[in-house]
């Protein structure tokens, strides 16, 4: 029983990770058809900001939850106006280029930080059920993917903000003689995904640690889990993480945690071949 | 006699490989190393080209099968104790690998991007695996697969079929040159089949081409598996002359190899050739300068050309001859040479 409830928690846990590694590309991605193969550093960058926010005393949590998505933010932004806008539309050139953009970070922060890892100690502590125990910082993070997935949905689904961010990325044209500047919206856009990923990194700090070269653990996870997802952004995303995460989990139990990525990557792409558009481009169609 | 275009190219190959062939008169050993190094990558950026720049696949862990070529060479020479087998066993372990993920990619018509992202993921992966073999129960046979550590006593070349004759330097460097000139006239040669023409056909419109009763993801699945094959060729090269080591599935690998065609020029097999030495001389010459990272100039390199040249820089020349040939035959013949 003890046993149940601690897989069961740690499952919702795994679940909360892929979901929220995936977001900030989900974002991009889903939205902007920008392939962002810079995810992974992204995420890295929100890592070193949290770790060196609280090594200057800022709180932990507030280095995460305000410190790393702005940050990255304000990277992304510069990198959309440097190199992303001129490549909307040619999907295949945007992962060209975030793939150079990825090396260059992951070569940029190693001149700056040293190839070691940099860490900090978790928040909160473990709790123990019967003779197991669990980490409460990990049951956080379901809590913060719930809040952020709730939020995201209200955002795009009743708020002008968000009409006009979908309204954009359906027909640029049409937004744009309505009023709209599709270049503002689409800068907008890449911020908020940027900020996700970069809250994900300030999360994932504490867990793993931070190294230059972190990034590409987390990119490969992170877009088999929103190719999978299928054309919408936010039931997707909760959809193939929730599967792909369970069937890693239960991998990872009763072998090793890389075998478990293997599994995981196998079911993706097993389920590719039954279902070519994604679990929402083909079964859950119009979901946001 | 009038020689076709392809034919042509297969000339000029065999002449400068000839000339090539010659290095081991005048190098040392140490640049004979370097230069088989550099064959093998100039391999590896023909297998990408073929499938790239003529099928247009878009795969960007070609890396996966440079590495399973160089670690199937690995383990079967030392289990062999003889590389004979090796190269062909490498060969054939790329391209039964690429057919099973083939089938999966082209089988569920994912598009372009996945496939990219998919054949990427599947590289990290394997990555990943290796790198967390390193205890002693990690072996096939008398090979230890050494985790990160790579396999340090990866055996150098020897001669067909006799173990003590090792090759020496220049012998493997020979060795490898030609294959390269072979594997070129071989693609050159390949595109002008039908099967070629229906590989080009394919990637100009492939709705179109299986109207004309083509079955694309057959010709997709075939092209892709040549390709690996020869990636699996590069990666058994590159561990006859350096020893192979998880490096060989890193994403650092990965980007090269891409890096190279698209600064060589998409839709060619010469540009990539050259621009993987370029490239590759570039990062050796600024891995000299210590506070640069190899990486942050990879980078660097790679969003420029996509922003500034996206199609590399082999279609620059060809854009300089194509305006020299106008001039001197005039608009309806070039217009002919076009076709």
């Amino acid at each position: 029983m003890e046993f149940a409830i601690t897989t069961l928690l740690n499952v919702l846990a795994a679940i909360a990770n892929l979901a929220l590694i995936s977001s900030g590309l989900a974002v991009i991605f889903g939205m902007m058809r920008v392939i962002n193969l810079a995810h992974g550093e992204f995420i890295m960058l929100g890592g070193f900001a949290t770790i060196y926010a609280a090594r200057m005393g800022i709180n932990i949590w507030i280095a995460i939850f305000v410190v790393s998505p702005l940050f990255v933010a304000a990277v992304g932004y510069v990198l959309e106006r440097l190199v992303i806008r001129h490549l909307y539309g040619r999907l295949v050139d945007t992962m060209l280029a975030t793939w150079g953009l990825s090396l260059a970070l992951i070569g940029a922060a190693t001149m700056i930080f040293g190839n070691r890892v940099e860490g900090v100690a978790a928040p909160l502590g473990g709790v123990s059920i019967g003779q197991y125990s669990i980490s409460l910082y990990g049951q956080v993070e379901v809590w913060v993917v719930l809040v952020l997935f709730a939020a995201g949905y209200l955002v795009l689904k009743y708020t002008e903000v968000g009409l006009v961010a979908r309204a954009t990325m359906q027909n640029p044209a049409m937004a744009a003689s309505l009023g709209v500047n599709p270049s503002r919206v689409y800068s907008f856009t890449f911020c908020v995904g940027a900020a996700l990923s970069g809250l994900a990194g300030g999360f994932l700090a504490p867990l793993s640690g931070v190294v230059p070269t972190m990034g590409v653990a987390y990119v490969a996870r992170a877009f088999i889990t929103v190719i999978t997802g299928g054309l919408s952004i936010l039931v997707g995303t909760a959809l193939s993480s929730s599967l792909l995460a369970t069937i890693g989990t239960v991998a990872t139990l009763f072998t090793t945690p890389v075998v478990g990525d293997v599994v995981l990557l196998v079911a993706a792409i097993v389920l590719l071949r039954l279902l070519p558009k994604g679990i929402t481009g083909s079964i859950f169609r119009g979901a946001p | 006699m009038k020689l076709h275009d392809y034919q042509r190219s297969i000339l000029w190959a065999l002449i400068v490989g000839g000339v090539a062939i010659s290095l081991p008169l005048v190098a040392e050993t140490y640049t004979l190393i370097n230069a088989t190094i550099y064959v093998s990558a100039a391999i590896f950026a023909l297998s990408l080209a073929l499938i790239w720049g003529y099928g247009g696949i878009l795969c960007f862990g070609q890396a996966a099968f440079f590495g399973l070529g160089g670690y199937a060479y690995a383990l079967t020479s030392i289990n062999f104790g003889d590389t004979t087998l090796a190269i062909p066993i490498a060969v054939a372990t790329a391209t039964i690998f690429a057919v099973m993920l083939g089938y999966f990619l082209f089988y569920g018509r994912l598009g372009d991007v996945y496939l990219g992202v998919i054949t990427l993921t599947v590289t990290l992966i394997l990555f990943k695996l290796i790198n967390s073999t390193a205890g002693d129960a990690y072996r096939v046979g008398k090979a230890r697969l050494g985790g990160f550590n790579g396999i340090p006593n990866t055996p150098p070349l020897n001669w067909p079929f006799q173990p003590d004759h090792i090759a020496t330097p220049g012998e493997t460097y020979v060795a490898a040159s030609v294959a390269l000139v072979l594997l070129y006239a071989f693609c050159k040669w390949l595109l002008v089949t039908r099967f070629g023409r229906a590989v080009i056909a394919i990637r100009e419109n492939e709705v179109r081409a299986e109207l004309l009763g083509y079955n694309s993801r057959l010709v997709k699945l075939a092209i892709f598996s040549i390709g690996a094959a020869i990636a699996g060729l590069s990666g058994a090269v590159f561990a006859t002359t350096v020893f192979v080591s998880p490096t060989m599935f890193s994403l650092g690998a990965a980007a090269q190899v891409l890096i190279w065609v698209i600064v060589g020029g998409l839709g060619t097999l010469v540009g990539p050739i050259i621009g993987s030495i370029v490239v590759q001389m570039l990062t050796s010459a600024l891995g000299t300068v210590e506070w640069i990272n190899p990486n942050f100039v990879l980078g660097v390199v790679l969003v420029a050309v996509v922003l500034v040249a996206p199609k590399g820089l082999m279609h620059v020349f060809e854009l300089l001859k194509t305006v020299t040939r106008k001039k001197r035959l005039g608009p309806e013949e070039s217009a002919h040479d076009q076709a």
